[in-house]
């Protein structure tokens, strides 16, 4: 583990490092290898002509920045529950976040015919909003408090609810089913950067309320009792931390799908690197989510051509050993 | 003890007891079920009355309607009632073993093991085989899963742990059916997502004939285990206090869920929210111990999946719609009235 804040800031570095590499060999691999100086002139001197170019600007860049953005995002919101609920399983997928936000998205798509990416984005979000009210309803115990089993299933009975109701509305609308299939899947592949764009500045409010909570964020985890003696309300940081996750979870969707695990691995690893302290944990989920999602994303393509496996596939057969070691141990405590 | 009733086999060696209330209720939904079954054999695109369908079912050689409802609506009638029996079962055995009233053949992955099998199956041109191997496929994967949740369990089956490590394979194989889904081609994918939704279209002779089995023996053996349900009910230690063999008693049980889930899903698809649905109401019916909870808890199922089939028969004719999604939308809001009452 990195104790001094410069090795801890070396760490940060080296992540950022690694999400890098991960996004240039997702740019440069794939049906049409691309060498990085071809990569360079790209982006410096776009050459209309060339299709090498073309494929970088309208397919591999937009891709790889939603496969940053759609990582930093869940990691992020992965840990912010992981503190909210003080459960080492939490995260978007597990607690049905992402399912609840997909079955708004199918439903605004196939029955209210919406279209922009606007308003399925505030599909997802209202979505994610009322899955997590109701796992937060499911998860408490009599005591109040969380007890990680019962969030654990609330969540996955959550999840079944919304995923059954989105299948049925997808066997009625069949031509609905055909284009929403690999979206459902989790895919970073063929959107363009205007849905990007126009989820752009809720992703940026969302850390930022990120940014501004992190040292109310170290309270979360203390005692109740503890933090009450200390004379801190958290009522305002859970509500916050919960908007925060909400908006991250629901735009990752809107935007690629189900994409699980993500959200559950990496708060893991960036913990057991940087310790609980979220003044490093935040920024570190952000950087290692992105560099995994886009590895991830990259093996996918590369994987068995040319068929292309879902991204969400990729990262659930990545996390369920993770979930399952964890599942395995005694303690539920992050 | 005036209030119960106490039915005894083999010569006393085996005796159920069933608390009064239980018993009436179970006759009340008993005839519940044959008034609706009857109801689904006279609706369809071609309406038939009562009487009529009784007619073709005592004598079919004097009836005209004798072929449609003896070799179309009988066979998806009855195979709607096993369906609906096992799953309201299963789903009753996992609540009790697991403790906890969320657990659910879907929850803990033995729906999804049986799905990624099935999806596997008619992806890589299984039907070509014969469609009768869709079930076997189905119900091996199912019985895999279990072994797999039993071995990742380790010897200390507690109930936290086996419904995590359920969640956690059910995650994995909702990605792996997801993976098959996007890879088969759009006609086939389309065929195996309404198998997903869970269906009952179709459905002959040689289905019930192929569930039959499984029900007949799995349904009894359930009625038989229950009592062992409630000593785990009451805590490890006090179910270890009054000799209940902890481990074997779960090991038992879970397989028999498995065993009784695996089969209805391999024959009707993923159904889900039945084995939620069924044990809570039959308890909110009866309240009493689990030998009563059985026979009304699988009654329940069975009516469950018989409305909705029936639903999606004749609510948007001439579509014949899964039954899952009925039961998907008038269980949904029900399941969250449930989690409310749970709660408080």
């Amino acid at each position: 583990m990195l104790t001094t804040p410069e090795a801890r800031l070396m760490g940060l570095v080296m992540g950022a490092l690694l999400a890098l590499a991960a996004g240039l060999a997702s740019l440069t691999l794939g049906a049409t290898a691309i060498a990085p100086a071809t990569l360079v002139e790209a982006l410096l001197a776009p050459d209309p002509s060339s299709v090498q170019h073309l494929i970088l600007r309208t397919e591999r860049l937009p891709r790889a920045l939603i496969a940053a953005v759609v990582g930093a995002s869940l990691a992020v919101a992965g840990a912010l529950m992981q503190t909210l609920t003080r459960n080492a399983l939490a995260a978007p997928s597990i607690l049905g976040i992402n399912a609840g936000a997909m079955c708004f998205v199918v439903v605004a798509s196939s029955i209210f015919a919406l279209r922009s990416p606007l308003a399925l984005a505030w599909a997802a979000f209202l979505g994610a909003f009322v899955a997590a009210l109701l796992v937060a309803l499911l998860g408490r115990g009599r005591d109040g408090g969380f007890s990680p089993v019962r969030v654990v299933l609330g969540g996955v009975a959550v999840t079944a609810l919304f995923v059954s109701l989105a299948q049925g509305l997808l066997v009625i609308d069949q031509e609905g089913f055909e284009s929403l299939l690999l979206w459902l899947a989790g895919s970073v592949a063929g959107r363009g950067l205007d849905m990007l764009l126009s989820l752009l500045p809720f992703f940026l409010v969302a850390a930022g309320v990120c940014l501004m909570l992190v040292r109310q964020l170290n309270l979360l985890v203390l005692d109740d009792e503890v933090v009450k003696g200390l004379g801190q309300r958290t009522a305002r940081v859970k509500l916050l931390a919960g908007v925060a996750v909400i908006v991250l979870a629901g735009g990752s969707v809107a935007l690629a799908g189900l994409i699980g695990f993500v959200g559950l691995i990496v708060p893991h690893m960036v913990r057991a690197l940087f310790g609980r302290d979220h003044r490093w944990v935040l920024p570190g989920c952000a950087l290692l989510g992105a560099g995994l999602l886009l590895a991830a994303d990259t093996l996918a393509r590369l994987l068995m051509p040319p068929q292309e496996v879902p991204v969400g596939v990729m990262t659930a057969l990545l996390g369920t050993p993770f979930f399952l070691h964890l599942a395995r141990r005694r303690s539920f405590t992050p | 003890m005036s209030s119960a009733v106490v039915v005894r086999l083999a010569g006393g060696r085996l005796s159920l007891r069933f608390e009064r209330r239980a018993f009436a209720v179970t006759l009340v939904l008993a005839v519940a079920l044959a008034a609706s079954a009857l109801a689904s054999l006279s609706l369809g695109s071609q309406m038939t009355s009562p009487e009529a369908v009784l007619e073709a079912l005592v004598v079919p050689q004097r009836s005209d309607i004798a072929l449609i409802v003896h070799e179309i609506r009988l066979p998806r009638v009855v195979l709607a009632i096993l369906v609906g029996a096992c799953l309201g079962v299963a789903g009753l055995l996992l609540q009790g073993l697991v403790r906890n009233p969320l657990a659910s053949p879907d929850v803990i992955g033995i729906t999804g093991g049986a799905s990624l099998a099935a999806v596997s199956f008619l992806a890589l041109g299984g039907a070509a085989l014969g469609e009768a191997w869709l079930p076997m496929a189905a119900l091996s994967g199912a019985l895999l899963v279990a072994m797999a949740i039993i071995a990742l369990t380790g010897r200390g089956v507690t109930p936290a742990r086996l419904v995590l490590i359920g969640i956690g394979m059910a995650a994995a194989l909702g990605a792996g059916t997801m993976l098959v889904l996007v890879l088969s081609p759009d006609t086939t994918a389309m065929q195996a997502y309404v198998w997903l939704t869970g269906s009952l279209y179709g459905a002959q002779w040689r289905e019930v004939a192929g569930l039959a089995p499984w029900a007949l023996v799995g349904l009894p053996l359930a009625l038989v285990f229950a009592r062992r349900l409630d000593a785990l009910a009451l805590g490890d230690e006090l179910a270890v206090g009054l000799g209940t063999a902890l481990q074997g008693s779960r090991m038992a049980l879970l397989l028999l869920a498995v065993a009784l889930a695996g089969a209805a899903v391999a024959f009707a698809g993923g159904l889900s929210f039945v084995g939620l649905l069924a044990p809570h109401i039959a308890r909110r019916l009866v309240a009493c111990r689990h030998t009563g909870l059985v026979p009304a808890s699988a009654m329940i199922g069975a009516l469950i999946v018989l409305y909705a089939d029936l639903l999606g028969r004749i609510a948007f004719l001439p579509r014949d719609l899964p039954a899952g999604i009925f039961i998907a939308g008038i269980g949904a809001p029900f399941f969250i009235y449930l989690l409310h009452r749970w709660r408080s």
